[in-house]
């Protein structure tokens, strides 16, 4: 105890770079990999950005392109593909946020009130799987399933006699837009269901018995208690989802992809995508890509605080 | 109380007193058929296409399979492994997988370790600097141009190196060095001359196994998973990982389209059985060993959903 006593003051001091580096260069040793790694794979793309300001030519390079100041936000703001890009975006995002979110929260709570904990753990396993499936295979898996002739789903409903002819679930953008978001749902529900019920395991027992004793019914018990004690988990993953709002998933765009779903499947991932490396409209992509992780940082930041004014812990 | 008992007589299974008045009603019925509906859906499609795959050509196109094999036969399989390139695209991705993984970690631990000690000085410093590219991303095309002018384009390390250092890992880690490797321990190492490689290797490292194989799994699974990168930096074929040669083949052929594989060899399989068989050459490797990384994954999200 006493050697930590004479240890501690001389640690609160402000120490020296030189004596800094003298106690702890294998540390600074060690942070030189991450830290030239950002370097140069992360910091050395931002001077890039730059092009946003340029009319850029990959033939002629930085030095070589012309600079156009604001001219190239002027294109985008007006150009009809980014508008719809940025609305379908949008709007799919707020979509899957009505959708997906209040699921992992519903499964949470029957997956609570089950009995049976083996039944209890497979279902969870099972549960889980979408999550770790890539993009592509969910996405061929669909392709495969809901073929409008050939699928399994529309041979079955068909010989059910449920429908006559074969619902073109993921070629025609209505039945593409449901399936879109359900698959999302379907993805996500198990997964969500993790923090949900680590959240549950920290409601004391005893309000339930109390609530029991006094003869209280699970949609009750349900209510007042469990509801009551995940609610600030709830609400900061509301907040942490909000301001997630202007992404897009590129895979999950690219897999759904065909020419007929086209109109609502056109998201801002896929415009700088086409846009950029497709149609070599290089200042046009990178100021969609600016502006988007601009404003969505900017969503992020507004969320945290928006959760730290609410009292909770925030994500920053 | 009285109450209580009488029930707990009617249900002999349960001796627990907390589940006394818990008896198995139409609402436990309810919750688990919605939970068993919910599972079916996880894992019917996979034993569909797994049917699918492996019955004759004929069955499939009179739809007569649904969830058992109909004219077993392996055709299709033989086909991709006499035609080998998913199955080479397949060792090559296992491969990158395991040097993204290597190299992910002993990157994610060289930023984690040092940031965790409070002492260091400077700290708030590099936090800053390793964080900043979570948020901010140069995106696309700055990133296109830079890897071209590192002469990474069409090269297997762009799908290694710009990605093995990644924030949030390293956020966990060093959430879990802070919160569960007592402070004494490594004063007590210090005191007894050890220095700081020392400490990390002998006592750190073997101390934080659960998180190294959490983390360990989340760079595998991610790079497994991600096929965007090979879309926008990769064009010979031999250097695709086998996410994308299962896009190419199927997510990206509608029904008018068909999948081929090279023409050099003769498919006997119809598309449709093809695909089947590809899609589960791609996901058989993940269904199997998932059941028994699934634990570890959970563990890391938990420890990443507390802060530091």
């Amino acid at each position: 105890m006493k050697a930590k006593a004479a240890i501690q003051p001389s640690l609160r001091e402000r120490t020296s770079w030189r004596k800094a580096f003298q106690r702890d260069w294998h540390l600074y040793l060690l942070l030189l990999v991450p830290v030239l790694l950002v370097i140069i794979f992360n910091y050395a793309a931002y001077p890039g950005l730059r092009m946003v300001f340029m009319d850029y030519k990959p033939a002629k390079g930085y030095d070589g392109s012309k600079w156009v100041g604001w001219q190239t936000f002027q294109k985008v703001f007006a150009d009809k593909d980014f508008s719809r890009a940025l609305t379908n975006s949008l709007v799919f995002n707020l979509l899957d946020l009505l959708v997906s979110f209040p699921m992992p929260i519903i499964l949470a709570l029957m997956l609570n009130e089950l009995r049976f904990p083996r039944f209890k753990k497979v279902t969870q396993t099972v549960l889980y799987l979408p999550h770790f499936l890539s993009w592509v295979i969910i996405g061929s898996v669909a392709y495969q399933l809901f073929k409008p002739n050939s699928g399994i789903v529309n041979i079955l409903m068909m010989k059910w006699g449920w429908i006559q002819q074969g619902i073109p679930f993921l070629t025609e953008k209505m039945h593409w837009a449901v399936t879109y978001l359900l698959i999302g749902v379907w993805q996500g529900m198990g997964w969500g269901t993790i923090i949900y019920l680590a959240a549950i395991t920290g409601i004391s027992g005893e309000l339930y018995e109390a609530a029991m004793i006094d003869g209280a019914s699970r949609m009750q018990r349900i209510w007042h208690i469990t509801l009551p004690g995940i609610r600030s988990t709830i609400v900061v993953l509301l907040i942490m989802n909000l301001g997630k709002i202007m992404g897009s998933n590129f895979e999950r765009l690219d897999v759904f992809a065909n020419t007929q779903v086209r109109e609502y499947q056109y998201q801002l991932a896929i415009y700088i995508y086409e846009k950029g490396l497709s149609n070599g409209k290089f200042s046009m992509a990178t100021a969609v890509g600016l502006f988007q992780s601009l404003v969505g940082l900017l969503l992020v930041l507004i969320s945290d605080r928006f959760a730290k004014a609410l009292g909770e812990d925030g994500l920053l | 109380m009285a109450k209580d008992k009488t029930r707990d007589i009617d249900n002999s299974t349960v001796n627990d007193g907390s589940h006394a008045i818990r008896r198995f009603s139409i609402g436990d019925f309810l919750i688990i058929l919605i939970l068993v509906i919910l599972c079916l859906t996880c894992v019917l499609p996979f034993i569909h296409l797994a049917a699918k795959s492996v019955s004759s050509n004929t069955a499939v196109m009179q739809r007569a399979v649904v969830l058992w094999p109909v004219g077993l036969n392996f055709d299709a399989y033989a086909s991709i492994f006499q035609d080998g390139s998913l199955v080479r695209s397949f060792l090559y991705s296992v491969v990158v997988v395991a040097i993204f993984t290597l190299l992910g970690m002993i990157t994610c631990t060289c930023a984690a370790y040092p940031l965790s000690k409070k002492r260091l000085k400077g700290r708030a410093f590099f936090t800053v600097l390793l964080m900043i590219p979570m948020y901010f991303n140069a995106g696309l095309i700055p990133s296109y141009l830079l890897y071209k002018d590192l002469h990474l384009l069409n090269n297997m390390w762009v799908l290694i190196l710009p990605l093995i250092y990644s924030s949030y890992n390293m956020l966990i880690m060093k959430n879990y060095f802070q919160s569960t490797i007592p402070d004494t321990l490594e004063e007590a190492a210090f005191l007894d001359g050890a220095n700081n490689f020392q400490i990390l290797f002998r006592i750190v490292l073997p101390l934080s196994l659960p998180i190294i194989a959490t983390l360990s799994l989340f760079y595998a699974v991610g790079r497994w998973n991600a096929y965007a990168d090979n879309k926008y930096y990769i064009t010979s074929e031999g250097l695709k990982m086998i996410q994308y040669k299962l896009y190419q083949l199927v997510a990206s052929a509608t029904e008018a389209q068909t999948a081929t594989l090279s023409e050099a060899i003769e498919v006997k399989s119809t598309p449709e059985v093809l695909q089947a068989a590809c899609i589960m050459f791609a996901t058989l490797p993940i269904i199997c060993i998932y059941p028994f990384l699934q634990k570890y994954f959970v563990k890391g999200v938990m420890i990443g959903a507390v802060k530091g």
